[in-house]
């Protein structure tokens, strides 16, 4: 970590030319992922919530394990707010190894040696399905504003015909954290027939107030940078990057804890003995920020922070069943296991626990774990042992009642060969 | 507490044989899950659980049962009425802080409600009490007074009060005496107070 490149008072210290190589490997990837792809065309469209349908549109995805011959043993993992769909390998954009592999894998609680693991990148995302990065085939430019506002329903609706086209009729589990979560929710509501069991985590079925307020904050610090140029910088061959690590910044605050925040940096001082009476980032925890800012900037598309965050802040369960959760799960055959985190504010337990009365009342089977950690919201991406426990006790008694047969562990089946 | 050779305790034997099998059950204070698991395995249950601690829920969620964290004290409000065939209460009434208001939510969510309790009036209790004049500390009584769990103590009798209070009909009960044997339901309720280690109580809701 290094101190200040990402001073929005001082001229950028990044050697650009990097930073330009990073940003055209992100756009090549928003429009012709290295991932799988399938696009539905003119006699498929998707009519979007925001009452215009979209079409034709892509979405990119990657897939792990072997689907079963009757098609019974997929997991559909949803991605949060900024994640891609490469859950289980390697990003060609950050070159960072999968987000979820403490979770997936031969031998962890998804096992890709049982399970057929598909992950989608969302509408409106920019890693390869269509947002508004992706070229406009009207206009031949970059979609940018002119995209429809996606919610979070659009995304299932979309992701729902990737599982159609897949041959899947029911998948085994649907699984996510944060947005992720929300989109977890929304399929059992929308889907529950084709939904066996389903793992929201760290999530809830509505954005609260203070969560629009600190995407609000982060929209209007893109739409502040006068590199944004209405949405339409891709056109002027730039992008607002202070806007959108200052969204960042913020944003992150919310992933973590005052405990581990207090806990990693303290008060402590970045690379100094004492404070230099200026605007410099004097503290670890100022650095630390600007650095997640600046590397953000060069994986994320700002328009496409402008779109998912405003699928989150829109989505409200139960404002679409009369202002009743338990409407949206009424008569519900799917298995739920919610996860929440003690120190979590973005999606405090209580949030979670919203839904378990909810499932209650409309008499769903539910397990909740609420697991004390001090990492706040992020913690479902980190080394949570107790979360990985339970996802993969909840799992296994899922398999046993879905009736999928028995698996043999590698080490059983070269036995037997 | 008693135990069968195959470490099932007896307590949890004679609920499940309480319980009709095929049923729907709500087992509140599921602890490890030991209960449920012999509901939901030998009996054929639809079983759902909560459970006050974190890693009693972890546990019961790992061996692959339906729970939730929750407080009774708190919880059970936002179960709809005649939503379960049995409402459980396994060891977890002592805990609770108002456990009237608990019980009159046993019989409302559920058809009926299963409640077992150490009882309080044992004679190993009494002479706890009369002989060394100290809190009792045993087996089934495993606390020292001030890191004990459980706050509202009762003996027999004063459950058979509380049932009455709440307009509960006592279908059945099991008494367990320290041996593990049961004591018969025709014996009066002096004599289950003095020598029933445990009660079980199968209740149901007296109809206006």
């Amino acid at each position: 970590m290094t101190d200040g490149p990402f001073n929005p008072n001082a001229p950028e210290q990044q050697n650009p030319s990097q930073t330009d190589i990073d940003q055209d490997i992100a756009l090549q990837q928003a429009r012709m992922p290295a991932s799988n792809t399938i696009t539905f065309g003119k006699d498929n469209p998707l009519q979007l919530d925001a009452g215009l349908d979209l079409s034709p549109f892509t979405l990119a995805y990657e897939s792990y394990g072997t689907l079963n011959d009757d098609k019974s043993n997929a997991i559909l993992i949803c991605h949060a707010l900024t994640g891609d769909q490469y859950a289980n390998s390697p990003s060609p954009v950050t070159q960072k190894p999968g987000w979820w592999k403490r979770l997936i894998g031969p031998g962890k609680p998804v096992d890709t040696d049982k399970y057929f693991v598909i992950c989608s990148n969302v509408l409106g995302g920019c890693n390869g399905s269509t947002g508004p990065a992706s070229i406009n085939p009207q206009t031949n430019k970059a979609y940018g504003l002119e995209l429809p506002i996606i919610t979070i329903r659009d995304m299932v609706r979309a992701q729902a015909m990737l599982i159609e086209h897949l041959g899947i009729e029911q998948l085994f589990c649907v699984m996510g954290g944060s947005m992720g979560g929300m989109q977890v929710i929304q399929w059992a509501a929308a889907y529950p027939e084709r939904c066996f069991a389903a793992i929201p985590i760290a999530t809830g079925a509505r954005h609260t107030s203070q969560n629009i307020a600190f995407h609000e904050v982060g929209r209007q610090a893109i739409m502040a940078d006068p590199n944004w140029h209405g949405g339409r910088y891709l056109d002027y061959d730039t992008t607002p990057r202070k806007g959108l690590g200052v969204a960042r910044m913020a944003a992150h605050v919310t992933y973590m804890s005052e405990q581990s925040l207090q806990n990693k940096f303290g008060r402590n001082l970045q690379n100094r003995q004492s404070k230099t009476f200026t605007f410099d980032a004097d503290f670890q925890i100022e650095s630390y920020l600007r650095h997640q800012g600046m590397t953000f900037v060069d994986r994320f598309d700002a328009n496409s922070y402008l779109y998912v965050t405003r699928a989150m802040d829109y989505y409200d369960l139960a404002a679409d069943h009369d202002g009743q959760l338990a409407k949206a799960f009424m008569g519900t055959q799917t298995r739920f296991c919610i996860v929440a985190f003690s120190t979590d504010w973005l999606f405090p337990p209580a949030e979670g626990r919203l839904v378990v009365h909810a499932l209650n009342a409309a008499g769903a089977s539910v397990s909740f774990v609420e697991i004390d950690s001090d990492k706040g919201h992020d913690a479902f991406l980190l080394d949570e042992p107790e979360m990985l426990d339970a996802i993969d006790g909840f799992l296994k008694s899922a398999h046993k009642a879905r009736g999928l047969p028995e698996h043999k562990s590698r080490e059983e089946q070269e036995a037997h060969s | 507490m008693s135990q069968r050779y195959d470490n099932t305790r007896i307590d949890h034997l004679l609920v499940a044989k309480m319980v009709e099998p095929g049923s729907k059950v709500l087992d509140v204070g599921s602890d490890d899950g030991a209960l449920l698991d012999i509901l939901c395995h030998q009996r054929n249950i639809k079983g759902r659980g909560i459970e006050l601690s974190q890693k009693g829920v972890n546990k019961c969620v790992a061996r692959g049962l339906s729970v939730i964290q929750g407080d009774a004290d708190k919880d059970l409000i936002y179960y709809p009425d005649d939503s379960f065939d049995y409402v459980i209460l396994s060891q977890t009434i002592q805990a609770t802080h108002n456990p009237k208001a608990v019980l009159e939510h046993l019989l409302r969510i559920g058809r009926k409600a299963i409640v077992s309790f150490p009882n309080f009036g044992h004679w190993r209790v009494r002479a706890d009490l009369l002989l060394h004049g100290r809190m009792p500390v045993n087996d089934y009584l495993p606390y020292s007074w001030y890191d004990t769990p459980n706050i509202h103590f009762c003996t027999v009798r004063d459950f058979v009060n509380l049932c009455s209070e709440t307009n509960a009909i006592i279908e059945k009960a099991h008494g367990l005496k320290a041996n593990g044997e049961g004591i018969s339901f025709s014996a009066p309720w002096w004599f289950w107070n003095l020598f029933a280690e445990q009660a079980i109580f199968l209740l149901s809701r007296k109809q206006d």
